[in-house]
């Protein structure tokens, strides 16, 4: 029998059983009584698997990711730092763990401090005036951004006309769709050849029916605008506000504020900049930081301080309203609250310091092999094309998926889509010389594989769990789910199909 | 501390091998009057044995680190086994990206698999996604689709949904398009739904159980819904489905819904877990991440993100919904959960709580003044009528090491004397009579009073 990779519902059978229960010490009572015998369902055809083969499922599939603690996981715009093991410790404590979101503030006043500190330190670091922890991800702080920017144009009796929102070709996927979810338009601009923002296409897209730019500082291709202090002020002559996604905002801690900048508000994305977990996919934290005049508008309810005794209100007639079932999420705001008084004003200055360095360190060695479109000195993240291997048959994804058998993740790949090919690296500050230096080798060794035996990397990867798998067949096939369609038994511990 | 591992020999190396003479040549594009030139003013640094004493503290100033409890409304206190902690502490897990190389996260993607394959079975669904941020926005994605779906824009929320949830709602929708029909002795009237039902009426939601705990009736108010054209969204709480009847086998379109009771804690609210199932005929324009089964050169089974066209890195603007990160590790927890609970196990946790909660109930109706708000069937919440304010009922449980329940009186003035009380499988019968002992205290004559001090006439 091939116990290789089964699913949950291909093992164990009827008798296997997790960890048990109490017996019940109240007295029991018919079920059909208590919920009414037409609403008990029949079936639920769940799996049936003993606590030591589910340990060991999830345990074997554990083996099949790769991670940051096993190794470099260099995806541009994604922030793959290490994730301090403390920070998940604190967030773990009874305390906040048991915590209860509608518990009275009196109940709550160390959750509640946990959010004040990192309200005010967030507005430190990004110098603004108040922040809200509230948005779940950085998606979802740029739609609470985009609706305090509506609420402020509205209040000034501009909200009818100003329905446009400046984006530049080189930003992020969530921009747009952000944009499109407040009932904004989107203004895409071309980026300058630089890479960086042409101050006269801003200009010529600027008008009256503009409420917003939306920038990425530095951008993804890893360069700080030149021409932001002409950009801000110049969009605010105009009478936008001006956005910043702070998704590389690792970039700046400790160097330069966005507020500091002209930036009207940001969000933040926590799982990145401030350390906490990616969690192979999820949950994050997208606070916002916002300017005075922006502060009436901020999601309910805030926390205020009233003599030392912490509260949460809602008595905000101006605020956007709720984006969140309760106060976001609190567990990833107490580790990035941890990191941060960990680090202190200089370990977090060395953050962005040490994140730029290994950058630059790492893009004038890769530019000895691969095309680099935009030459300029870079902040924390570069990106290559791979346009110069297609003479080889090779493109980027190949060399991607051949970077997998060296032990490293791939960066990301085709983004931004501005540059044909691209290859968008990201090292951040928690990798080593000698980690870079691996990393560098393992590509220049593609790059003398395309030359001398392509198929080796059309046929990458070959030492990964599984090789390429079929995309097409999936979204053609689209099986979502085990046993098919709903309301059918699942084959629910059949025997395993032999591959 | 510091995370950063460079001497300062090497550093001197790499600026020499970047070809620049200072670290500060590499920000020639920073503005020098907008860069900051004095350190930032944040605490720390704290040593991981400072971390442990300020965050100690902090977390012990929260009654939930020496009390138990007796509150839900969308967020609960179940147990979670051992063996879903260690397995979501592995940094194979926690500290994985996305799984965007498919070939190198196996791990994570056959895990949403199963954490779909099992959604969609206890909702009775054909399909389910990857996660949401949390219920209330779970049920704005369920909206927004039904408004894409039907060309219509009109939400009509039936009955007792949670008040964040409708909140949510009105900040998403700007305010537009949204009914709410009142409960009716708590329970959505299907005659007052139906009557508000008309052709520009996108969808019908309700919650199931509701905010109070009670068993709506789905079959009639999706029947009502597909009458009048609209979709019909259930918002449901994945523990009761283990014994209710799912939304999906009464042709429910959607069934999204918080899954924290599934393997995760309260954490005041977040990370939660939304989920979102729907039928087949709505998987093109369902939001989030979805992984599907196929196979790779060798033929060998495998799991992909797939559908990424409908998603905004590919479609920007033209996206399903402008959700990127979600909560894949608590998704990760409820898939393990519901593993190790299993068939059985999840039952009799639903079933624990149901007794329980129906035993707590009884007794409480029996003390004097006190008496359910609500005479319709309930799950594993209920609302309590209180001969005092309720968050004097509140008062008296902190001193008795119970958190009593949840202060209605925050969302209407006029629930000010009901508690809304949750008994799940964790709580004993010694738990239970403490709670009753503060019920007791609470309405005796001369309790101490956390409000003014005045009796509430009833």
């Amino acid at each position: 029998m091939n116990l290789e990779r089964r699913l949950l519902n291909e093992q164990g059978g009827p008798g296997h059983r997790g960890p048990s229960l109490p017996a019940c010490d109240v007295p029991v009572r018919p079920l059909a009584e208590l919920l009414g015998a037409a609403s008990l369902r029949d079936t639920l055809a769940f799996p049936q698997v003993s606590e030591p083969e589910v340990v060991r499922h999830f345990i074997e599939l554990s083996t099949l990711n790769h991670h940051i603690d096993r190794g470099f996981y260099p995806l541009g715009s994604c922030t793959m730092k290490h994730n301090p093991k403390i920070n998940d410790e604190i967030a773990a404590l009874p305390g906040f763990a048991q915590a209860h979101p509608l518990a009275a503030d009196e109940d709550s006043q160390g959750a509640l401090r946990v959010m004040w500190e990192l309200q005010k330190i967030l507005a430190e670091i990004t110098g603004f005036a108040a922040v809200t922890t509230q948005p779940a991800a950085g998606a979802q702080g740029e739609m609470t951004g985009l609706l305090m920017i509506r609420a402020w144009h509205r209040s000034r009796g501009e909200g009818a006309k100003r329905t446009r929102v400046i984006v530049p070709d080189s930003a992020h996927g969530t921009n747009p769709a952000s944009v499109h979810l407040v009932g904004y338009e989107t203004v895409t601009i071309a980026s300058g050849e630089r890479g960086t923002v042409s101050v006269d296409a801003l200009r010529a897209a600027l008008d009256e029916r503009t409420a917003a730019v939306m920038l990425t500082v530095p951008n993804t291709l890893g360069l700080f605008e030149p021409s932001i202090l002409d950009v801000t002020r110049i969009a605010h002559e105009a009478g936008a506000q001006v956005y910043m996604d702070g998704a590389n905002l690792n970039a700046l801690v400790g160097l330069v504020r966005p507020g500091d900048l002209g930036f009207d508000l940001m969000h933040i994305n926590v799982h990145k900049t401030f350390s906490t977990p990616h969690g192979g996919g999820g949950p994050g934290a997208g606070p916002v930081a916002v300017a005075a005049h922006l502060v009436p508008f901020l999601p309910v309810p805030i926390v205020e301080d009233k003599g030392g005794r912490l509260s949460l209100t809602s008595d905000r007639p101006h605020s956007v309203g709720r984006v969140h079932s309760f106060h976001g999420n609190f567990g990833i705001l107490v580790r990035a609250l941890t990191y941060i008084l960990g680090l202190g004003p200089e370990g977090l200055r060395q953050v962005s310091r040490t994140a730029i360095l290994n950058a630059n360190w790492l893009m004038r060695r890769l530019a000895r092999t691969y095309d680099l479109p935009y030459p300029e000195a870079c902040m924390h993240e570069f990106v290559l094309s791979g346009r110069g291997l297609r003479k080889y048959g090779v493109k980027t994804l190949d060399v991607a998926k051949r970077l997998l058998d060296f032990g490293v993740h791939a960066p990301t790949v085709y983004f931004p889509l501005i540059v044909e090919e691209a290859l968008m690296i990201e090292p951040t500050e928690t990798e080593t010389l000698d980690r870079l230096e691996h990393f560098a080798e393992a590509m220049e060794q593609i790059a003398e594989e395309a030359r001398t035996d392509a198929e080796r990397l059309h046929d990458a990867p070959h030492t990964t769990p599984v090789r390429r798998l079929d995309e097409g067949r999936a979204a053609r096939e689209l099986k979502l789910r085990w046993g098919g369609a709903a309301h059918t038994t699942p084959k629910a511990n059949a025997e395993p199909v032999a591959r | 501390m510091s995370f950063v591992g460079l001497g300062p020999e090497e550093e001197t190396r790499m600026l020499k091998d970047i070809g620049v003479a200072s670290f500060d040549e590499l920000l020639g594009a920073l503005p020098k009057k907008a860069r900051l030139e004095r350190p930032l003013a944040v605490p720390g640094p704290l040593s991981e044995i400072e971390q442990r004493r300020t965050f100690g503290a902090w977390a012990a100033e929260n009654t939930a680190a020496r009390a138990v409890s007796f509150m839900g409304a969308g967020a609960y206190d179940h147990f979670v086994p051992a063996a879903v902690n260690a397995i979501a502490m592995r940094s194979e897990f926690a500290t994985a990206y996305t799984p965007y190389q498919p070939e190198v996260a196996q791990g994570s993607l056959t895990a949403i698999f199963e954490f779909q394959s099992m959604i969609a079975e206890l909702t009775g669904m054909d399909v389910a996604n990857a996660s949401l941020y949390d219920g209330a926005t779970a049920v704005v994605e369920a909206v927004l689709l039904a408004r894409t779906q039907t060309g219509r824009s009109g939400v009509v929320v039936a009955g007792a949904l949670h008040p964040h949830t409708i909140e949510v709602l009105r900040t998403y929708l700007d305010g537009q398009g949204l009914t709410v029909v009142a409960d009716r002795g708590g329970v959505a009237s299907v005659d007052d739904v139906r009557a508000t039902l008309g052709p520009d009426v996108a969808c019908v939601v309700y919650q199931y159980p509701n905010f109070f705990g009670l068993i709506e009736s789905p079959a009639a108010l999706h029947e009502a819904a597909h009458a009048a054209g609209a979709l019909a969204i259930a918002a449901c709480d994945p523990i009761a489905l283990a014994l209710l009847e799912p939304p999906g086998s009464s042709g429910a379109d959607m069934a999204v819904g918080e899954g924290q009771p599934l393997g995760n804690y309260p954490s005041f609210g977040g990370p939660a877990l939304g989920f979102f199932a729907c039928r087949q005929s709505l998987v093109r324009r369902m939001p989030g991440r979805l992984t599907a089964e196929t196979v790779d050169r060798d033929g060998k089974r495998g799991f992909v993100l797939t559908l990424q066209t409908r998603e905004q890195h590919i479609r920007r603007e033209k996206a399903t919904s402008n959700i990127c990160t979600n909560q894949g590790l608590l998704a990760l927890r409820a898939t393990v959960y519901m593993g190790l609970m299993g068939k059985e196990g999840l039952r009799d946790v639903a079933t624990l709580c149901v007794q329980k909660t129906h035993w707590a109930a009884a007794e409480a109706a029996k003390l004097p003044g006190y008496r359910l708000a609500h005479a319709a069937k309930f799950f594993r919440e209920f609302a309590l009528e209180c001969p005092v304010p309720a968050r004097d009922v509140i008062a008296a449980g902190r001193a008795k090491g119970v958190l009593a329940g949840v202060d209605l009186g925050r969302f209407k003035k006029e629930w000010e004397r009901w508690l809304l009380v949750t008994v799940t499988e964790q709580r004993s019968r010694e738990e239970i009579e403490r709670w009753l002992d503060a019920l007791r205290a609470a309405a005796a004559p001369n309790a101490a009073r956390a409000s003014d001090g005045t009796k509430v006439a009833r």
